[in-house]
């Protein structure tokens, strides 16, 4: 018997197909995130629509603890903002007291402070890249840079005693003088990392998946990078000369020789590149300093009650994540009247929903990990 | 371009007003121009815009309660020419208080601007999505001003 076919209704493909935008939560406790960061992604499919985040899961309200406490004291909460730039956030403040209270600070601790600071940058870079690699499936990376990262925290600790957050520097100086095996320390690990970083594009840059994941993905226009006010790596990847080490030179950068790695493609892969770049060059500024670390005191003698002169005072540094500033507003008392922290990861964090919609929910774990956000850093 | 020299060319745009702008001498090193919130917006897109200023990136955007007052400071910087100014804008109404926005100027301050309503209860008019960022919707208060009373000693002890 034959069936009679042409009664029957066939449904629309379309109608059985179609999509709908919906509402999903990444977060606040999600792996990739590294942090209490909450997105509320709007998707199609696997299209990423919009994304909104929604921030304060790690909010302490730094900037009001700041009206209450002395300026010695603030020094302290800076490096629980972007904890792996915990040296360079201490010294933010610390250079914005000293340009206040017009302190001559001597060339031994511009120096030591420069060295700490870009062995920071690198310590925070391999950690940061150690975690792309996992983010995108690669296990294997997280322990090569761990292993490297970990070389530096054994100096921090010998120098002042921790490991993360700092808190080597002061107004005025540093906190004490480093320790007789800091210099030799310092050249094994150069020596060790000249070797170990090539071995980093050798397992990671070159790598096809990585490629795939990375090249033409995420990507930041010149002009919107400096629109939405991205700093650091994510906008010199974009070609925007950013750098504050070069626009205004503090502590020893003036007497050093250095490159700012520039890259115009603007995708994942040139933030990438840039920070490999960095590291180079930060060995490159430790080399120049480290057998030239002059004589001299470690600090100046500051009053125990610092009061900076009415005014307002601003001070920018560059973290590894990008511009850090500080900005000081004092009536003349021992407590400041404001303090406002321009912190690099909460710029940078504006410009993820411009670069993430259109493409696939998978990638914005990489772009996210480009961005190297901080979560303690955006909410401070 | 220097502090003076700046100083003379945004003089220049409004040598037929006097009103609803003058430049202020502090202790600080940014050239410093207040601006009455009726012309912030005129005035920050001229910055923007103009050939000789090219103020295109924002790097800090900073709440502020004066005590009487309640203001906006914006840092500016041009990428291209390599100066700096301040720009300063406030009121005098601490209860009902509105600013327009410079997120279509400046994109940046989108996410700023947000920070700000939520710690100083500044209303950003046109703001493209003025919601809680950092508090809580039911938070009440706005905790970075002078005014503000913290009962349980939540941020200050």
């Amino acid at each position: 018997m034959e069936i009679e076919t042409k009664n029957i209704k066939q449904p629309n493909l379309k109608d059985r197909f179609k999509t709908e935008e919906y509402m999903i939560n990444m977060g606040p406790q999600h792996p990739a995130t590294h942090g209490v960061l909450r997105l509320i992604l709007t998707i199609d499919g696997e299209i990423i629509k919009k994304v909104e985040p929604d921030l304060g899961y790690i909010h302490r309200s730094i900037e009001k603890m700041c009206e209450r406490d002395s300026y010695q004291q603030i020094v302290h909460l800076t490096d629980r903002m972007d904890y792996l730039s915990s040296h360079i956030n201490n010294e933010a403040v610390s250079l914005a007291v000293e340009k206040a209270l017009q302190l001559e600070i001597p060339d031994r601790v511009k120096v030591i402070r420069t060295i700490i600071a870009e062995l920071t940058r690198i310590a925070s870079h391999t950690l940061w890249w150690g975690v792309f690699g996992m983010d995108i499936g690669a296990l294997t990376t997280y322990f090569y840079g761990f292993r490297d990262r970990e070389m530096i925290n054994d100096i921090f600790e010998e120098t002042c005693g921790a490991r993360l957050t700092m808190n080597y520097n002061k107004p005025g100086g540093l906190m004490f003088d480093i320790h007789p095996n800091f210099v030799n320390r310092v050249k094994d690990f150069v020596a060790h990392f000249k070797t170990k970083l090539p071995e980093y594009d050798r397992l990671l840059t070159g790598n096809i998946i990585f490629q795939k994941r990375t090249k033409g993905i995420g990507f930041l226009t010149k002009e919107d990078a400096i629109s939405f006010g991205t700093t650091g790596p994510v906008s010199r990847g974009s070609g925007v000369a950013s750098d504050i080490r070069k626009i205004h030179p503090y502590s020893a950068y003036e007497r050093v020789d250095f490159k700012q790695p520039l890259y115009h493609e603007g995708d994942n892969l040139a933030r990438y590149k840039v920070r490999i770049d960095e590291m180079w060059e930060s060995l490159s500024i430790i080399e120049q300093l480290i057998d030239n670390i002059p004589e001299g005191d470690y600090q100046v003698p500051t009053k125990a009650v610092i009061k900076l002169p009415k005014g307002e005072y601003y001070q920018r540094v560059e973290t590894a994540r990008g511009e850090l500033g500080v900005y000081i507003n004092s009536e003349g008392n021992k407590n400041p009247y404001r303090v406002k922290f321009r912190s690099p990861g909460f710029s940078n964090l504006s410009v993820l929903n411009h670069i993430s919609v259109g493409s696939k929910i998978g990638d914005l774990v990489a772009i996210m990990a480009t961005l190297d956000l901080v979560i303690p850093d955006i909410d401070r | 371009m220097t502090n003076v020299q700046l100083q003379k060319t945004i003089i220049k745009w409004f040598d037929t007003e006097t009103s609803g702008f003058e430049f202020t001498e502090e202790n600080t090193e940014f050239l410093t121009l207040t601006v009455s919130k009726e012309k912030l917006h005129e005035i920050a897109t001229k910055l923007k815009n103009a050939p000789e200023t090219q103020f295109d990136y924002l790097f800090c955007e900073t709440g502020m309660d004066w005590g009487d007052n309640l203001g906006v400071i914006y840092h500016l910087r041009s990428m291209e020419l390599g100066h700096e100014m301040v720009l300063k804008v406030y009121t005098k109404d601490r209860d009902n208080v509105k600013i327009d926005t410079v997120c279509d100027i400046w994109r940046t301050s989108e996410l700023h601007e947000r920070e700000i309503h939520d710690l100083f209860g500044i209303e950003f008019n046109n703001h493209p999505n003025m919601k809680a960022l950092i508090l809580t919707d039911e938070w009440e208060g706005y905790p970075l001003r002078k005014d503000y009373v913290d009962p349980i000693n939540m941020i200050v002890k």
